[in-house]
């Protein structure tokens, strides 16, 4: 596209884009739909690492299967795309084995809540030392579409084509019962807020968990009817309360319904790792060094 | 919008590579001072793509960049004296 | 290298299988283990467990064997030499993974102490019924190695090979011990560190920039990285290219899992390991593998006080299996016996090779049990005839 083509003053064809050293150039356009949400969240997560200071070299990040999951082969990290929902152990086996990293779950929520959901309790239980961001677009988008454990009562999918009747997970809830340290939600209205949400997650010791609504334009919103991406993020902005310290069992989601955002849980609790070292330290007095010092 | 200044106190401007956006309009729609519209012409793709109609009202904030989820827009604050 | 002295225990020990593998781990310098409680597996675990804190490494109980399975592979991209340990049901569980490790190359040992099946079947009683299992489990083509202790000494020493041939070939191997193997007590031999060669990861001195995740030499097997270092590496299950990067594509399709297949069919002749026990000139060979060769034994030598000409093959490396080998003695000799604690599983390999120039005699056993020497026996004496 020539200068000339551009229609429109003072706009400029430029190649510096500020997130672009933090992905993966020579595999870019991604392949996500228009209006497709999970590219918004990676453009909050590139501002986050920005904005840490941190070296990219010390961050690791961890993708399950999905349309979320090839999140991880985008970023310009070390990018590990492994098995469907099995993220969060790998990233276990990645973090323990090499403690200096930082390591980034990144993946969706069928990934991370359905065939994952074993693995994402005991993580959180054991307060192992993850970011795991989930991409809540309540269905499963690879695949074409089906119900998701996320996927609000009375929404239609290719798998409940006469209107989801089951329960959903109120994801937020469950991280915090099970003892995350760190849990908020934004959706891709809420940039700013969901840039800084991954900054103080990559900055947070333990288990933190920041859920993204974000909008699937293809799959969930054409079959029920809510328009494009643009439509979905207008209803974000309409219906979202920013709530900080919201109580993780009121902010459940409904069809289309009020959304509670912002950051429900902020605590301290020790580590797996620090866990481990403080006890075996006790345990094997001036015996024991402890593990990744 | 007739609420808006007609003018920004702060001179921002967006840059735009047209050739990967996927015309979702999330940096039109979400611009706080509506300064950018569709284009007329489409990309290679079939997409029409952003384009700063309202120079005169940018700020330069980079929301649309925060919400572009193609990487395909950013926007930036104008140094003193520089033209958009 | 030699091992690393921290971890090896010196000295002759009274110990069983299970434990003597956990010892063969730590003298090959495994330093990571992810695990789950199954029987008659456990006590490798618990031993690692009890071990490792002092030794410097890592266990972790992970909340089922499809996250142990994952977890180690994380591990070794951490930097880390890593086992899991289980048995039938666990290793079930643990299938994708293992298609997961062969298509990223992920150098790793799978511990499984076989136990009666299918199911849930006979949890504290011997099986060998996962040799397919482990051969052809996971989806899609490729290739793994596979060994078979029949000793709590042996426990120890091929764990230590089994971690140099995953490190070498960057493939997942199996260490397929059984519950008798397991669980039987005897003196145990471990070495000096310094007597034991312990195989470097296949670290590349390719700075960032200059090194692709998958470009390989001659001999297929690509130099590894670990995570932090500064390569970005992508490690992906999808099929990719010689950077990593997913390439959708039949191309590259056939180019990685050809080369999948070739890093080890064309070491297959490194990779025989077997022992042989009058086998030259023998009308008779019992091929048999595990504890199974121990009861073998017992029936090969009745058979030779019976007059018979028998010798007796035992599979050290189970996979890949030495074809060539059987297909060369079919020549030779008269027939093959094939004792296994299954239905008849690696007797189809021998049937295979032998292509009809031998005689191939199964003699299969449900399992929860050793066999009958006589059985193996009569099999001699039918099959000599």
């Amino acid at each position: 596209m020539s200068q000339e083509a551009l229609e429109g003053a003072g706009c400029a064809v430029e190649s510096d884009n500020p997130v672009l050293p933090f992905l993966r150039q020579d595999r870019l356009p991604h392949i996500w739909c228009p209006g497709c949400g999970i590219g918004t969240t990676v453009n909050c997560f590139a501002r986050a690492l920005q904005d840490s200071g941190m070296k990219l070299d010390d961050v690791a990040i961890v993708s399950g299967i999905g349309c979320t999951g090839r999140v991880a082969g985008y970023m310009n990290l070390d990018s590990f795309h492994t098995t469907h929902g099995r993220a969060i152990p790998f990233a276990t086996g990645l973090k323990l084995a090499n403690p200096k990293l930082k390591v980034v779950v990144y993946s969706g929520d069928g990934d991370l809540s359905a065939i994952g959901g074993n693995h994402f309790i005991h993580a959180a239980r054991r307060n192992m030392d993850l970011m795991v961001v989930c991409v809540t677009n309540h269905t499963y988008g690879m695949t074409g579409g089906q119900t998701a454990p996320t996927t609000p009562q009375g929404a239609t999918q290719t798998t409940m084509p006469y209107g989801n009747f089951e329960n959903p997970f109120n994801l937020p809830f469950l991280a915090d019962a099970c003892g995350a340290v760190y849990v908020a939600r934004w959706t891709v209205y809420h940039v700013r807020h969901l840039a800084r949400a991954m900054k103080e997650g990559l900055a947070k010791k333990g288990f933190s968990f920041i859920e993204a609504l974000a909008p699937c334009p293809t799959l969930y919103s054409r079959r029920n009817k809510l328009g494009d991406g643009v439509e979905q993020l207008k209803y974000y902005k309409a219906k979202s309360t920013i709530k900080n310290g919201a109580d993780t069992k009121d902010v459940g989601l409904t069809f289309q319904g009020d959304i509670i955002v912002g950051k429900f849980v902020d605590r301290e609790r020790p580590t797996w790792l620090d866990s481990m070292n403080g006890h075996l330290t006790k345990v094997f007095p001036g015996k024991f060094t402890p593990y990744g010092s | 919008m007739s609420d808006k200044p007609a003018t920004a106190k702060v001179k921002g401007t967006v840059s735009v590579k047209p050739e990967v956006c996927k015309g979702c309009a999330y940096c039109i729609e979400f611009c706080p001072t509506k300064s950018l519209e569709f284009s007329q012409s489409f990309n290679r793709k079939g997409y029409h793509y952003p384009v700063l109609a309202r120079p005169e009202t940018c700020t330069g904030c980079d929301l649309c960049g925060v919400h572009c989820p193609d990487f395909a827009i950013f926007g930036r604050r104008l140094k003193p004296g520089e033209k958009a | 290298m030699k091992a690393d002295p921290k971890g090896v225990l010196t000295g002759a020990h009274f110990m069983d299988g299970d434990h003597a593998a956990c010892e063969g781990a730590l003298a090959a310098g495994c330093r990571f283990v992810a695990g789950y409680p199954i029987t008659p597996s456990t006590e490798v675990v618990e031993r690692f467990a009890a071990r490792i804190p002092l030794v410097g490494g890592m266990f972790i109980q992970m909340e089922d064997e499809i996250a142990s399975s994952i977890a180690i592979q994380g591990a070794v991209w951490g930097g880390a030499k890593v086992m899991t340990v289980t048995s039938g049901p666990g290793l079930s569980l643990m299938m994708e993974h293992i298609g997961l490790a062969a298509i990223t190359e992920c150098p790793c040992v799978f511990v499984d102490v076989q136990r009666g099946g299918p199911s849930t079947g006979l949890p504290t009683l011997p099986a060998q019924a996962d040799m397919m299992q482990v051969k052809w489990g996971s989806h899609g083509d490729y290739e793994i190695i596979a060994l078979a202790p029949n000793s709590p000494q042996e426990c120890f020493d091929l764990m230590i090979k089994a971690f140099n041939l995953a490190e070498r070939y960057r493939v997942p191997v199996f260490f397929m011990m059984d519950e008798v193997v397991g669980h039987m007590t005897e003196r145990v031999v471990i070495p000096e560190a310094a007597a034991i060669e312990v195989e470097e990861r296949r670290w590349t001195k390719k700075k960032p920039g200059e090194y692709k995740l998958y470009e390989t030499g001659p001999d297929l097997v690509p130099e590894m990285v670990m995570a932090g270092q500064g390569h970005r590496i992508h490690v992906t299950g999808l099929t990719h290219d010689e950077r990593g990067y997913p390439a959708m594509n039949p191309a590259a399709q056939e180019q990685l899992v050809e080369r999948l297949l070739n890093k080890i069919r064309e070491h297959n002749g490194d990779l025989v390991d077997v022992r042989e026990d009058g086998v030259e000139g023998a009308d008779v060979v019992v091929v048999s593998f595990g504890i199974t060769s121990r009861v073998a034994g017992h029936a090969v030598e009745a058979a030779r006080q019976q007059g018979l000409k028998v010798g007796h093959l035992r599979l050290v490396i189970c996979w890949p299996f030495p074809a060539q080998l059987i297909r060369e003695l079919s020549a030779k000799t008269k027939a093959f016996v094939v004792p296994e604690l299954n239905m008849g599983q690696m007797v189809l390999e021998v049937e295979r090779a032998a292509a009809g120039k031998a005689k191939v005699v199964s003699v299969p056993h449900a399992g929860g049990t050793v066999h009958e020497p006589e059985a193996i026996l009569a099999a001699i004496r039918e099959a000599g005839r």
